[in-house]
């Protein structure tokens, strides 16, 4: 991997520019692929630039929550796996990883966009769990929108499993009923260097960085919607930087979303 | 602004009471309590001190480390004990909101250990964590630009209201806590959970600020509380 010094890389980005030549509000290429993996109920890589994610969605029959307990459960996991990066080590999720993930599940979350009571087949007894794990398998910068992007590709293509006589799932069977999802939830993320805010920041610019904004947003009845947000990163951010983001994130994720339709 | 009337009676741009106490342990070099209404969280700051493990010292600053924890007993429902998710996420989240305003250049090779114990959660357990570190920061002797206040604000049905608590908390349509730095008015956390749009969202947050305003007014009076000489007016 090159390593672009983070001392240069802010020197460009003051002077509007960027160090692969992309405009400060631009993403790397975006390239999707659905249903790549076969034991998957739902799946999809993506490749941001170098960045490559591979997200799996696994859905099984479990018990509900005890204080939802006619909804099923969603739950989004993301695994950094140490072929991805000489910076990633085996062993339990660290912070990074799981912040990922929690940012990538709340935005699916907060928007609504499944409907939970839908997963659930016998109140109080049995739902379906849908599980979304993403394994990391190259990172080169920007793992959240990678993820976010992956997890929904997965879900949108997901088929519910079918069920056998006594009610486990049938592992012979493959579904045919689409996961019940209406919305389009995803998160966007940009950084501030110097004075500058940049979208879909690579890895030599991460780490030149000093703050994060990360914005979930969907779409609803034609207009855009915020459902969570994410503030990362060593430094503050003023109220003018936010509400410059926030509507970045309004026309990056609208400009995202058309690539899953 | 329309009135709106609370589940506990508070006007719109109000926050629970608070109560903030600071040097409430002996071990601890620095110590700290806060409470916003039901919620209340205690920390305890170590350092700057040798760090241990050894490979995490950095030659040039201080490492600043935070311990976001619930204990068992704090919530309605047992919470299991350890760290989960969410404490994980927390505990960085509350690290960001700090690192700002500590000169940690000034402590090569040294750790600072900020250590949060929510005691009671009523919603806002990491505003109030927050707002309790930096007293035990400041109590600590750690040197530092300013103090961060944190509070959320959010929206219960239509309503945007200060410092969601109680029934709103579990009921609300949005949860947007942040932390602010006043003298640079830098918001140095932020996170949000729930729908709004680009407008509204403005609106939140900007009500958020005016809460974390009167919180660190109400830190600056425990601060002079704690350190007020015998006789001096």
């Amino acid at each position: 991997m090159i390593e672009i010094d983070p001392l240069l890389v802010r020197q460009v980005i003051e002077n509007g520019k960027r160090v692969d030549g992309r405009s400060l509000d631009s993403y790397r290429d975006i390239v999707i692929e659905t249903d790549v993996v076969t034991s998957a109920e739902g799946s999809a890589r993506v490749r941001l630039g170098d960045t490559v994610v591979l997200a799996g969605v696994k859905i099984d029959v479990g018990t509900p929550f005890a204080d939802t307990p006619d909804e099923g459960v969603l739950m989004v996991g993301a695994e950094f796996v140490p072929l991805a990066s000489p910076d990633f080590e085996s062993g339990p999720p660290r912070e990074d990883a799981i912040e990922v993930a929690r940012v990538v599940d709340r935005a699916i979350r907060e928007s609504k966009s499944i409907d939970t009571k839908k997963l659930c087949i016998t109140p109080k007894e049995k739902v379906w769990m849908v599980y979304v794990d993403v394994d990391v398998l190259d990172d080169h910068g920007n793992l959240i929108d990678a993820t976010s992007l992956a997890a929904l590709a997965a879900l949108l293509t997901a088929k519910m499993p079918v069920l056998n006589e006594d009610g486990r799932v049938d592992h012979e069977k493959k579904g045919t009923e689409p996961l019940p999802i209406k919305g389009n939830p995803l998160c966007t993320t940009f950084v501030k260097i110097g004075d500058q805010i940049i979208a879909d920041p690579s890895l030599s610019e991460t780490r030149a960085m000093n703050a994060r904004l990360t914005v979930g947003t969907f779409e609803q009845d034609g207009h855009v919607k915020l459902c969570s947000m994410q503030k990362g990163g060593s430094i503050g951010l003023t109220l003018d930087e936010l509400e410059k983001i926030i509507h970045m994130a309004e026309q990056k994720g609208a400009e995202l979303r058309k690539l899953l339709k | 602004m329309e009135t709106i009337i609370r589940t506990d009676g508070r006007k719109f741009d109000e926050t629970r009471p608070i109560l903030a106490e600071v040097g409430v342990l002996k071990n601890a070099d620095g110590s700290a309590m806060f409470k916003l209404g039901n919620t209340t969280a205690i920390a305890g700051v170590f350092g700057p001190r040798k760090v241990y493990p050894k490979h995490e010292e950095e030659a040039e600053r201080a490492i600043l480390r935070t311990r976001y924890n619930m204990a068992p007993f704090a919530t309605s429902e047992r919470n299991r004990p350890g760290t989960n998710r969410r404490s994980t996420e927390i505990s960085l989240v509350t690290r960001q909101a700090l690192t700002p305003l500590i000169f940690l250049d000034e402590f090569p090779k040294t750790a600072i250990d900020v250590h949060i114990e929510v005691l009671q959660a009523d919603a806002s357990t990491r505003c109030v964590g927050i707002n309790a570190a930096v007293l035990a920061l400041a109590d600590a002797g750690v040197p530092m630009k300013d103090l961060v206040a944190s509070c959320s604000a959010g929206k219960v049905g239509d309503a945007v209201v200060l410092d969601i608590a109680g029934k709103e908390d579990t009921e609300g349509e949005l949860d947007l806590p942040i932390a602010y730095y006043p003298k640079k008015k830098h918001i140095t956390l932020l996170q949000m959970d729930g729908i709004t749009d680009g407008k509204e969202v403005k609106e939140i947050i900007k009500l958020a600020v005016k809460g974390c305003e009167k919180i660190y007014e109400e830190q600056k009076r425990a601060l002079r509380n704690r350190y007020k000489l015998e006789g001096a007016d």
